[in-house]
């Protein structure tokens, strides 16, 4: 069991939320629920950032500065 | 009237619920002192009774983050000027989103509102395998619910027979305070969420397979990026060249109309103002709908289809780079055919400091209305020297004049991102929808809604001004049976004369004489006018209102004759003007329009002429001293 954050997670991992840090209400009004699944389903060109994350359901772009707001325990 | 207030999500149809609840009756405009955009429109009760439906910015939650999430939350709350409370609510989730759609729901019904619940997409959920038990959905939400398909008209009538039902029995109430949202209280919301659609669901719907199989192209680094530059192309070409023949069109057809007018009215000074002014005016405006529609076509596509969400996700690095939103490039993108359709299209930028930064550097880019005098002054002082295979001077310049326009505007990007619009770099957080097929008929509406209001708002500023330019220019007249002399033409004796003299010691050192000053204040209301404007004042032969074959004839006349007239330094220094400055008064009017102050159109015209004045000045003094002066 590794804990991490999402925005250091590459293409193919995921994980379950830990918690949720600054910026709170806003990344949990999204989805970014702790207990909740997300999963790294893309990465943009240029630098593999921002990315986009599966998370409850829906697919949400953000940087990797915000993702490392979201603490995650690794599954794959 | 009884006004019934349309809320939801981002993306869940709720715009294409909205237009089959009023069809083409809608109307747009701003509410008070924001950008924000009011749509509001009758709709007829199976009982016959017209209500008025009031559609609400999309919103993830009544935490309100950006303008139009604020107008929701005030317009909800009562707390919006000249907005009376809404009467009943229609709540719009889509129904393969419930996870995240019901939060909405939940803070919706937290306003004591009379309230109807509508599960839209059913269709899609359908197909998805979705088993949802609306009866058990209703109970525990304690709102009436109703299954709809906007796209195919399905649930409207009953949607509105159920806000009759409301409207009948419950009795009016004031909503109530909303108590400032925690994160505990997220939390618990969405805990809310899980356990009432654990109840209501039997089966949940499948994930998406088509959507994740395009997004594997279409985000793909190297073939999605290729998409883009395909899409982005295919784009660029539309407004380009599809374009072309209905402004030609216009054009022509404006041409006529001011000739047959022309000829009704016989000559004096009213025929002048009604060709010169009022119609030639105006038809500058036209000319440019068909980019507009064309544009616009592309634009809510993209955005309908779900595609414009992932063009941000791929720019976002490169325009972050200059500090601006991933959503900016397409304003940018656009502006390259005009500055007014891409500042129309910067509303889908959230935050305003992204939006602000991206308007004031819009018009920096190479708008087509340049491209007539970008080729003028080509052909004229630009020797067509082939410099190796099929490339020629010419060509590297006209694309060196493209590539200064948009390299001018990323460093102003950033040097405003920096200064004025400093901020942090808002966070992206964007969701990408599921990809569907757009609504044509949501498309059409939202073609004729751009249509409208591009005509109303430039249009009577541009009318007004028009007018006034004509005056300027034409007012006083030469004294009578003067011979025609080169050193006098009849411009010279005008108001814009006088002014175009009495700025020349202004503009003498950007290598300017009046004449070029002249034509710089007709040219201010619209760039290509200038080439118009030049003609009147070195008074060349040719009728320039009349057929295209005349006017061609005309601008190579006018370019021999520029050639001679002035130096090198002095075409080029006009060339660097011509990219930096702001001519163009309907830019200005629409900057005006989106901004809702005059702040920012002045600040645009203020930073470009100093930008102007600085490059223009430069390169003539640089030019002069390599001795083309």
């Amino acid at each position: 069991m590794t804990i991490s954050t999402l925005g250091k997670l590459r293409r193919g991992q995921s994980g379950m939320i830990v918690s949720v840090k600054t910026l709170e209400t806003r990344l949990l009004e999204i989805g970014f629920l702790e207990g909740s699944h997300v999963e790294i389903v893309h990465e943009a060109p240029w630098g593999k950032d921002p990315i986009v994350v599966r998370v409850r359901g829906a697919l949400i772009a953000l940087r990797r500065q915000e993702a490392d707001l979201v603490e995650v325990e690794i599954q794959s | 009237m009884t006004t019934i207030a349309l809320a939801g999500n981002p993306n869940c149809g709720k715009t294409v619920l909205f237009n089959m609840l009023t069809g083409s009756r809608q109307k747009v405009g701003n509410y008070p002192g924001v950008t924000v955009e009011k749509k509001e429109g009758p709709a007829k009760c199976p009982s016959g009774r017209t209500v008025n439906i009031l559609d609400l910015p999309g919103t993830c939650s009544l935490n309100a983050r950006t303008p139009d999430e604020e107008i929701t939350r005030k317009v909800l709350l009562g707390q919006q000027k000249d907005v009376p409370i809404p009467d009943a609510l229609i709540a719009v989730v889509d129904a393969t989103n419930l996870e995240r759609n019901l939060g909405l729901v939940l803070e919706l019904r937290e306003l004591g509102l009379p309230m109807v619940l509508a599960v839209n997409m059913m269709d899609l959920a359908d197909r998805r395998g979705l088993e949802l038990d609306l009866k058990e959905l209703s109970r525990k939400l304690g709102v009436p619910v109703v299954p709809s398909v906007a796209v195919k008209k399905k649930g409207i009538s009953e949607i509105l027979a159920k806000i009759e039902e409301l409207l009948a029995s419950e009795k009016q109430c004031r909503p109530a305070a909303l108590a400032e949202p925690t994160a505990e209280k997220v939390r618990a919301r969405f805990a809310e969420v899980d356990a009432i659609l654990r109840a209501a669901t039997h089966k949940r719907s499948r994930p998406t397979e088509w959507t994740d199989r395009i997004d594997r192209i279409v985000l793909h680094p190297v073939w999605g990026t290729l998409l883009l530059i395909v899409v982005l192309s295919l784009m660029f070409q539309a407004i380009f060249s599809w374009a072309n023949m209905p402004q030609d069109w216009i054009k022509a057809g404006i041409s006529r109309l001011a000739a047959a007018v022309g000829q009704l009215l016989g000559e004096g000074p009213l025929k002048s103002l009604i060709t010169n002014g009022v119609i030639a005016g105006v038809g500058a405006v036209l000319v440019f709908l068909p980019q507009i529609l064309l544009l616009f076509l592309f634009i809510l596509f993209l955005e309908d289809s779900g595609y414009m969400a992932r063009a941000a996700f791929l720019m976002d690095k490169l325009m972050g780079k200059v500090g601006l939103h991933g959503r900016a490039f397409i304003p940018l993108l656009s502006s390259h055919a005009c500055a007014i359709p891409g500042i129309m299209a910067t509303r889908t930028i959230e935050n305003r400091r992204d939006r602000l930064t991206t308007i004031l550097v819009a018009p920096l880019t190479t708008c087509s209305a340049r491209l007539p005098v970008y080729t003028l002054l080509i052909s004229a002082f630009i020797p067509n020297r082939v410099l190796f295979g099929p490339i020629r001077l010419q060509g590297i310049v006209m694309f060196g004049l493209y590539a200064a326009g948009l390299i001018s505007a990323l460093i102003m990007a950033m040097v405003f991102r920096a200064t004025l619009l400093k901020g942090k770099k808002p966070p992206l957080l964007l969701e990408l929808p599921t990809y569907k097929w757009p609504s044509f008929r949501s498309i059409l509406l939202g073609l004729w809604e751009r249509c409208s209001l591009f005509l109303h708002r430039a249009g009577t500023v541009i009318l007004t001004l028009s007018v006034i330019l004509w005056f300027l220019v034409s007012y006083p007249k030469p004294p009578a049976n003067l011979p025609t002399d080169p050193a006098h033409p009849p411009i010279s004796y005008s108001f814009a004369g006088k002014i175009g003299q009495t700025l020349e010691p202004l503009v003498r050192p950007l290598g300017f004489d009046w004449r070029i000053a002249v034509a710089l204040i007709p040219g201010f209301a619209a760039r290509e006018v200038m080439i118009s404007a030049l003609g009147t004042v070195y008074a060349v032969e040719g009728d320039h209102s009349q057929t295209n074959a005349n006017e061609e004839g005309a601008t190579e006349a006018l370019a021999y004759k520029l050639a001679k007239s002035w130096s090198l330094a002095t075409a080029l220094s006009l060339l660097v003007w011509y990219i930096l400055a702001c001519q163009c008064l309907s830019t200005l009017a629409v900057t005006r329009r989106e901004t809702n102050s005059w702040r920012w159109p002045a600040l645009m015209l203020g930073y470009m002429t100093a930008l102007a004045y600085a490059g223009s000045f430069l390169t003539f003094h640089f030019a002069s001293w390599l001795g083309w002066g």
